[in-house]
């Protein structure tokens, strides 16, 4: 009987604990979207209430739509993120299972070269990758971004993969030896396919930051055509700062994307956490 | 190229491995190890007459030697410091604290509570600098309003725009932001005790908080080991925050500015000052050896000492 309440107490003590917690998580982003959507009397009046039929507005994005070119800055975003994933994803993939399946000279050596860039963040050589990109002609490009990304993202995904890969059975690419595929087919077709889940969770550990950074944006690619959208909002809402209406509007705009892919694949993202990365 | 190294002896058979190797390489030695390493001997050089040419250590003295340089680096130095002490003091017991009431099997809704408190982790710093920007401000009122509501009003400032307060603020939001990460790790570690452990701990008479100290938390050391690594390179390296809350300036009266801003400064200018990438260089390669000294001391120091279990 008492273990019993002892262990009802317990559990609620457990919600307070985690509910309390949530409303610090999600109380900042509930804020803000719920104030771009009223008019800035209601902003100020009334912060914590959500918007009703008097006091809805949309004026804020009205101004973000007709002085921001965010349809622009998320096209730029999507690019570079897409395409650094891939090659991220396709490289990182190659160049971990020519380590975690021949034996040659030099292997693990390369591994740990590899494997440096996991600690020492790419940021501190910013002084040269700036020179390379303005004597190539790059800057102000998305191939800049692209670039940079591809080399920040490879460290942790060959990692992460080599990891996977060496837990494919050497019977099948065998038995797909003996049958005279060569090895690139046995790479494309027989263990790429089974390592998918690897890949998501790279992909998703790649991704984030990737969309959210702001250093090299602002520094490799600060031209409006090239903004992305982290940079296109932090200069936007930059000059807006008395526009409440248009800043919380930016922001939800900035907001509500991620948080939906992020609702689509957190099963896949926190299967990840909790797998491959603790090892 | 070390790719190609190894195939010297079966060249005709073992050209896959180079194909293979050869993207990656390629990319991660042109714009990560070539860079670094630039960046790091550019430290050693400095205009003279129109052109940049060898100085030695110049820099380094200039930047430890004038007081100008001397105080701005020492006081970053010592900003990003405390920054990186209240993510540990802060960040990891809330951590270890809300994965160990989510790794309670019996627990409802856990998947509901994991996926809320990731949320902030997700978001930009971008989005994440303003947000409480706009909520902390004593314009708008909401961090005033809602104090008032329980009954604690007075004890609310404009932390962003106190000297003493703005660092620490700033370091609390970007706990708030991270702490899933600890969490995440730290929750994973815990689902990997096996049952047995827990059982014989049980048979023993050891529970609740004391079976968690005795024998949980030493099981997870190694995972918070890691997470106290990954977040001091983290903090060394940060820059995004600071930059979008307090400007490049990093003020009230340079109270915010951390490592990271300083070289943004130093290497691009601002206002009147101008932009040095030689000064940016050498403070890049400070920041280098701080983030070394700090990695080899996790790893000779701190994970070669720590045991390991195999279940």
């Amino acid at each position: 009987m008492t273990a019993a309440r002892s262990s009802l107490a317990r559990s609620v003590a457990a919600h307070a604990i985690l509910i309390a917690y949530t409303l610090i998580a999600l109380f900042p982003v509930f804020v803000i979207v719920v104030n771009a959507f009223k008019a800035r009397r209601d902003i100020f009046n009334t912060p914590l209430a959500l918007p009703t039929p008097e006091s809805f507005s949309l004026v804020g994005f009205e101004t973000v739509t007709s002085q921001g070119n965010f349809l622009l800055y998320f096209q730029n975003s999507l690019i570079v993120t897409v395409v650094a994933l891939a090659c991220v994803l396709l490289f990182g993939a190659m160049a971990a299972f020519a380590l975690s399946e021949y034996r040659f000279r030099g292997n693990t050596l390369m591994g740990l070269y590899l494997a440096l860039g996991i600690m020492i963040p790419i940021r501190l050589g910013t002084v040269a990758i700036l020179q390379i990109m303005v004597a190539s002609g790059l800057v102000n490009t998305l191939t800049a971004l692209i670039l940079v990304y591809t080399a920040q993202g490879l460290p942790l995904a060959i990692f992460i993969l080599s990891e996977f890969m060496r837990s494919v059975s050497d019977d099948l690419k065998n038995a797909g030896r003996v049958d005279g595929l060569s090895e690139y087919r046995i790479f494309f077709t027989l263990v790429l396919p089974l390592v998918r889940p690897a890949l998501a969770t790279v992909a998703v550990f790649t991704m984030i930051p990737i969309w959210n950074d702001l250093w090299f944006p602002l520094i490799l690619a600060p031209a409006e055509s090239t903004k992305t959208v982290t940079l296109g909002a932090q200069m936007f809402i930059g000059q807006f700062v008395t526009n409440w209406n248009a800043v919380l509007a930016a922001l939800t705009l900035a907001i509500v994307p991620v948080l939906v892919l992020y609702l689509i694949f957190s099963r896949q993202l926190i299967r990840g956490i909790t797998s491959g990365a603790v090892k | 190229m070390a790719a190609a190294a190894p195939d010297e002896h079966k060249p005709a058979r073992r050209w896959h491995i180079a194909v293979f190797l050869a993207p990656a390489v390629l990319v991660y030695t042109a714009i990560m190890i070539i860079p670094l390493f630039s960046t790091l001997v550019q430290s050693l050089f400095g205009p003279e007459g129109g052109q940049r040419v060898f100085v030695g250590l110049r820099n380094f003295q200039t930047l430890f030697g004038d007081p100008r340089w001397a105080a701005s680096f020492w006081n970053a130095l010592w900003n990003n410091t405390w920054f990186f002490i209240i993510h540990m003091l802060v960040q990891n017991p809330v951590g270890v604290l809300l994965a160990a009431i989510l790794s309670n099997p019996s627990l409802r809704l856990r998947g509901f509570y994991r996926t809320a408190i990731f949320v902030p982790t997700i978001l930009s710093f971008v989005i994440v600098g303003f947000v409480w920007k706009l909520i902390l401000s004593p314009l708008w009122g909401v961090a005033p309003n809602m104090l008032d509501a329980i009954g604690l009003k007075h004890l609310f400032a404009p932390w962003l725009g106190q000297e003493g307060a703005a660092l620490t603020t700033l370091a609390l939001v970007s706990v708030w932001q991270f702490v899933g990460i600890p969490m995440m790790l730290i929750y994973a570690a815990l689902l990997s005790i096996p049952d047995e452990v827990i059982e014989a701990a049980e048979i023993d008479g050891v529970t609740g908080a004391k079976q968690f100290f005795k024998i949980q938390l030493p099981l997870i050391l190694p995972t918070i080991g890691i997470i106290s690594i990954l977040t001091f390179v983290g903090n060394f390296n940060a820059f995004d925050l600071i930059y979008v809350s307090q400007g490049a300036q990093a003020g009230p009266n340079g109270a915010t500015d951390i490592l990271g801003t300083l070289l943004y400064r130093t290497f691009f200018g601002f206002q009147l000052q101008q932009g040095d990438p030689n000064m940016g260089a050498a403070i890049a390669t400070m920041m280098f050896l701080i983030i070394l000294v700090g990695v080899s001391i996790y790893l000779f120091g701190i994970q070669s000492r720590m045991r390991r279990y195999q279940f």
